[in-house]
């Protein structure tokens, strides 16, 4: 098995998997989209990989651990601290054939570099009325909850989401995080792939979520965006939740349980595209939601899940929708501070309770 | 090595095709625009930023490509198109809104697509030049010949992304020209008051790369100054900023009454067209009426390529929201 250790300086399992072959293996998500990036590089010569500290260091996620010394300085690029530059140059690159993917470590970080993907990337297909294509893939890490403060804590779902041309996925576990990477990868469009820190698995966060480890299998296959998990069932409140939030939504589950609430978990699993239908198949069996984000809550993805079922028919939910989400302030630093405003298992067992 | 005369005639009827282009979309641009003015009536919507006085830069820089070069260009695109060989009658009719238009009228005229002639434009200031980067990157990898050219007006080069680009063009020894179009204006703001140097070309000593000064607006010397920068890419020798000094004459957009053009600002308000067909006659290159054969063969073709334009129908409203994705 392998957890937690998931940096370049530490990591015994580099190399490993591969002599596993036939079977499936229980991985954390960032050994999981590794895997699928290295496959992919492997198998496609178009695949190539570009960021901060990628080549020597293999991204602050591992997720190009070892492949610099695999596929060399010309197919894992080590950028300099340029986004707009070189986010720019990876769609020049994506519409020229290639195939690229970046990592941007922190989604906080967009801010440097949004033009380029939302008036560049996402719209050169619409503009060029479907002559050119952007196939590349940008990976980032999302979320707080590690005390790093308002810049290097958030999870801007919305921010990306809202923007008409970009695939936007938050894998919440090692099946769907390697399943979605070669999803990502052989799209022909533009994919944000979003981890959250919390649900990686990387050392550098603690204890691994166990029910952010899966059964892995080894050999390439594909998880197909724009369908929800529903990652247990109930029959009393549907928890939607996004990211880590879902596996905070799987214990205020079990706490629930305690209560006599059943309560079902699902995954949005993507916000782009976004399985409405899968939403509301789960409300209207349950009649009532939460919806768990870690997204600022106002004019996010937690309101636009709650839209998609009222938009369907409001008349199936038996109580008000409840939005479990970061109130409209910046991630504090101060660990008392972020505790408390982290939509985290007791606020949403609560939110739920509050339903009955 | 001196132009041939070949050479210099065609890069005389690229800059005509521009002009006669532009005028007949000036023409356009006024129908349903008076007495009230408003960019969105008439038949040519929109803000309209015309190439006229900077077709030499289009011309000089486009005789010196190959077809597997890749170009991309800025808010102020149609010069360069134009001499690039995108298709005239499906630009017009982009420009025009219509659905046989190069983007089936998602774009207009700041988003000018031809993938068969690897030709794209976008109208944020200096957007293009990563793309251009990466394009010329990608050919490398692929181990395909070409390379890529990014161009831009002056006011770009105090864009974050010109830098970066810059600087990423430097560490990857990319093969990219990056071209600055050098019209002395950024909307209303001169140059000398935006940029803290005379001459963006010294910028590229930064970056790692050579710098180049075009004077004059000639096309002769303009391609000559592109074809060292072409030829320094094609041989491994990395990449060039070019400063090429332009003109813009109709001001930033059509209906700009540019008034800020001071008296004293006026010395490169010189239309570079006129004087490129006396200089030829007087070399020889061309007869007086060999000007005129291509002038009147310019004037058909984009005569016909606006009638086509005109005459096209509009697309359905729903293909509106085709194309957001490839898939799904």
């Amino acid at each position: 098995m392998s957890n937690q250790t998931n940096t370049a300086a530490d990591n015994p399992g580099v190399g490993d998997d591969s002599s596993q072959k036939g079977g499936a293996r229980i991985m954390t998500c960032a050994r999981a989209q590794r895997e699928a990036l290295e496959w992919e590089m492997t198998n496609d010569q178009r695949v190539f990989m570009l960021g901060e500290d990628v080549y020597g260091m293999g991204g602050v996620f591992g997720t190009a651990d070892g492949l610099g010394a695999k596929f060399g300085k010309e197919r894992i690029l080590d950028t300099p601290i340029s986004e707009t530059g070189f986010i720019g140059m990876a769609a020049g690159a994506a519409i020229a054939g290639m195939r690229p993917v970046i990592e941007l470590a922190y989604i906080d970080f967009i801010g440097v570099c949004y033009n380029a993907l939302v008036n560049y990337a996402a719209k050169t297909r619409y503009m060029s009325g479907g002559q050119l294509n952007v196939p590349m893939v940008l990976i980032t890490g999302t979320g707080g909850g590690y005390n790093n403060a308002a810049q290097h804590s958030q999870c801007l779902h919305a921010t990306i989401a809202h923007m008409p041309g970009i695939k936007v996925v938050c894998p919440t576990n090692a099946y769907d995080a390697k399943g979605m990477m070669h999803q990502a990868i052989r799209d022909d469009d533009f994919v944000v792939y979003m981890m959250h820190k919390g649900a990686a698995g990387v050392g550098w966060m603690g204890p691994t979520v166990k029910t952010t480890l899966a059964e892995v299998p080894s050999e390439d296959y594909t998880v197909p965006f724009g369908k929800v998990r529903v990652y247990r069932e109930g029959t009393d409140v549907t928890i939607v939740g996004v990211g880590l939030s879902v596996h905070h939504a799987l214990e205020a589950a079990d706490q629930l349980a305690k209560d006599g609430i059943s309560a079902e978990v699902v995954d949005l699993r993507s916000l782009v595209p976004l399985d409405r239908e899968g939403i509301m198949a789960s409300v209207a069996k349950t009649g009532r939601l939460i919806v768990a984000d870690e997204d600022y809550m106002s004019y996010g993805v937690s309101g636009e899940v709650i839209a998609s079922v009222v938009e369907r028919d409001p008349t199936v939910l038996k109580a008000p929708a409840k939005r479990v989400c970061v109130p409209d302030v910046p991630i504090p630093y101060s660990r008392a501070l972020e505790q408390f405003i982290l939509p985290l298992t007791g606020r949403i067992a609560e939110a739920a309770r509050s339903l009955f | 090595m001196a132009t041939d005369n070949q050479t210099r005639a065609n890069m005389y009827r690229t800059m005509v095709r521009s002009r006669h282009l532009d005028d007949r979309l000036t023409e356009q641009y006024w129908v349903g625009k008076t007495p009230i003015f408003a960019f969105g009536n008439g038949p040519l919507p929109g803000e309209l930023h015309t190439s006229h006085g900077q077709e030499p830069v289009a011309a000089g820089l486009c005789s010196v490509l190959r077809p597997e070069d890749a170009m991309t260009a800025a808010h102020r695109p149609h010069h360069l198109a134009v001499a690039r060989g995108v298709d005239l009658k499906r630009m017009a009719a982009e420009l025009f809104g219509k659905k046989a238009g190069l983007s089936g009228g998602r774009g207009g005229h700041m988003h000018i697509y031809d993938a068969a002639v690897n030709f794209s434009s976008s109208g944020i200031i200096a957007e293009g030049l990563g793309p251009a980067a990466g394009m010329a990157l990608a050919r490398r990898m692929q181990g395909q010949p070409g390379i890529a050219v990014g161009v831009i007006g002056d006011a770009a080069a105090n864009q974050g992304a010109f830098h970066e680009v810059l600087n990423l063009i430097g560490i990857y020894k990319l093969p990219v020209v990056i071209v600055i179009e050098d019209n002395k204006w950024g909307v209303t703001t001169h140059k000398s008051a935006s940029t803290a140097i005379e001459r963006n070309s010294d910028r590229a000593a930064g970056y790692g790369l050579v710098g180049e000064f075009v004077a004059g607006n000639d096309a002769d010397l303009i391609r000559e100054a592109c074809l060292r920068a072409v030829e320094r890419a094609r041989s491994g020798g990395g990449g060039t900023l070019l400063e090429i000094e332009t003109a813009r004459l109709q001001g930033h957009f059509m209906g700009d009454p540019s008034a800020y053009i001071t008296d004293d600002r006026k010395a490169y308000q010189v239309d570079p067209i006129p004087r490129y067909r006396e200089k030829l006659i007087a070399e020889g290159v061309l007869s007086e009426e060999q000007a005129q054969q291509i002038e009147s063969e310019e004037q058909a073709l984009v005569n016909e390529a606006i009638a086509f334009a005109l005459d096209a129908p509009y697309p359905e409203p729903e293909e509106a929201l085709e194309h957001v994705f490839a898939s799904h």
